[in-house]
């Protein structure tokens, strides 16, 4: 699904925020990206997602180079990629189903297929009877379910999430947890940077861990542990 | 499902009616939202355009004046009070055998007078008190081979016994082409600087419009947007102030033009005014051609600059 060979990663400002690093995700796998602020996690997110290009080396998504891919082709390999973050980026003026169906009216879906289809995302993570609900009105882990319901609505390979749980209390973080290893069995790639250490030691999924922007670790089944 | 590149692609650049409902109804979003920009946007388009056509009705109407005149510089030779039946057959044979000369034409004094009163038009009664004693005097009317050489004949013709002046149009021709020389000058400086500033007031409206939505475009950008899903409505908001600036333009233009048309025909009848409804449907649906161009360009450059997908 995902190949990084010899990536580096130099921004304009002289920052070295990822160095020759290579790595391989599987189709299916779950994978924690762990590491302290600045060690180059959200570069890494942001490599796959064609954000940034790499300095040096290449990346690969679902077997396409991300630094040959001509621009007006990047929207369609995103759409393949369902992303989900720390602080939920829902449109606060659109009801819960209106942002998931925004993510339809994206790819030019037809209206007929959006009434069928956002009702069923919203039952699978939960929110069967809130979907007339603004953003505002929902608690953060609701808000977060909706992220994830407009992340899977278009049935992507592989999900991101970037500390998906930064913003929740324990209890409602589980449930979340609960929510991804649910798409995961599904069949969707999951990758997933976080600085929760109890998730990661409790899930026993293979962790990456960075420092400085090089890898320090890639261990199936791995815990948290504080690189330096 | 791997074979997503192709077939999504075909599905989604086909121009698709959920697509177009969205776009509209951001557009209209975007154009209440920033109501007051938007209105002097608009504003300043429909004076920019206003300018320009009644600056283009100007020279067009400068031009049937200039050309119209032009046509018609033709010699009016009058003859002294006294001149009698036979000396007048001895002068149009000298006239007719002066250089240059085209056509000679006697133009008794009654004749003088229905012209004079044709002219008025409305106001002939003005003229009534003097048929009784008709102040004109008797005139040739002549024509020159060339226009040039109008001056040097009427000089000749002044020489001639028994003709007490001879005058035509002098100065008014070079006047008025000069006139619409600078007209045509000043509305294009005028032009260029109020479609500059109408288009970068067009461009500042686009920004704040996609600065007020940034997030929303961060979370399309996300969604696997493409650029032109998120350009699109700005365009067309862009395009939508130019060609409202445009309609109201023409709308002003074409009701001022209309009731200067009757006023004129009113107070100075022989004054003449373009009234070719293809030249005048020419420049109202230029200056709505404009206002859109104005409209879309302002909302481009903005949109490259502002607008990183």
């Amino acid at each position: 699904m995902i190949q990084f060979y010899n990536v580096s990663k130099v921004y304009e400002n002289g920052v070295k925020a990822i160095s020759d690093l290579t790595f391989h995700i599987k189709k299916g796998d779950f994978v924690f990206l762990v590491g302290p602020s600045g060690a180059g996690k959200s570069t890494l997110i942001k490599l796959i997602f064609r954000e940034e290009l790499p300095s040096r080396g290449h990346v690969m998504f679902n077997g396409r180079n991300t630094v040959r891919m001509k621009g007006r082709d990047v929207p369609y390999m995103r759409r393949k990629i369902g992303m989900v973050f720390q602080d939920f980026r829902l449109l606060p003026q659109k009801t819960a189903a209106e942002n998931v169906a925004f993510a339809l009216e994206i790819t030019g879906t037809s209206g007929r297929e959006i009434k069928r289809v956002v009702p069923q995302v919203l039952e699978q993570v939960g929110l069967k009877d809130k979907g007339k609900l603004l953003p505002g009105q929902m608690s953060g882990g609701e808000q977060q379910r909706v992220a994830i319901a407009r992340a899977i609505v278009n049935e992507p390979l592989m999900i991101i999430a970037d500390e998906p749980t930064g913003n929740l209390d324990p209890d409602t973080s589980w449930e979340i947890m609960k929510l991804f290893q649910d798409i995961n069995r599904r069949g969707t790639t999951i990758l997933m940077a976080t600085h929760d250490s109890d998730i990661v030691n409790t899930m026993k999924k293979r962790v990456i861990a960075l420092s400085n922007g090089s890898m320090v670790r890639d261990e199936e089944s791995g815990v948290y542990r504080c690189e330096s | 499902m791997e074979v997503w590149c192709g077939m999504k692609r075909a599905g989604c650049t086909a121009v698709n009616l959920n697509t177009l409902k969205y776009f509209f109804k951001e557009t209209y979003h975007a154009l209440t939202r920033n109501s007051w920009l938007s209105l002097s946007s608009i504003g300043i388009v429909t004076v920019s355009l206003i300018i320009l056509g009644a600056s283009l009705l100007l020279v067009v109407n400068g031009e049937k004046l200039t050309s119209s005149m032009e046509s018609s510089v033709e010699i009016t030779a009058f003859l002294n009070e006294d001149v009698g039946k036979v000396e007048r057959d001895t002068i149009e044979e000298k006239i007719k055998n002066t250089p240059d000369v085209a056509s000679v034409e006697f133009i008794p004094k009654e004749q003088a007078l229905q012209d004079m009163k044709k002219s008025f038009g409305d106001r002939a009664e003005l003229l009534e008190s003097m048929e009784d004693s008709n102040p004109l005097p008797d005139a040739f009317r002549v024509k020159t081979t060339e226009a040039e050489s109008v001056p040097s004949v009427a000089k000749a013709l002044e020489k001639i016994d028994g003709i007490e002046q001879a005058r035509y149009g002098q100065g008014v021709v070079e006047k008025l082409l000069t006139i619409t020389h600078w007209v045509r000058l000043a509305s294009a400086a005028t032009l260029t600087l109020l479609t500059l500033a109408a288009g970068f007031l067009i461009a500042t409206t686009i920004r704040m419009s996609v600065f007020a939505r940034r997030r929303e475009i961060g979370i399309m950008k996300i969604l696997g947007a493409t650029n032109w899903f998120v350009r699109f409505p700005f365009l067309m908001e862009g395009i939508i102030l130019g060609l409202t600036g445009g309609l109201l333009a023409v709308l002003v233009v074409d009701l001022g033009y209309l009731s200067l048309i009757k006023r004129l025909q009113i107070s100075i009848p022989f004054i003449q005014l373009m009234t070719d409804q293809n030249t005048l449907l020419t420049i109202l649906g230029g200056m709505i051609g404009l206002g859109v161009l104005i409209g879309a360009l302002g909302s481009w450059f903005s949109l490259r600059r502002f607008l990183k997908v």
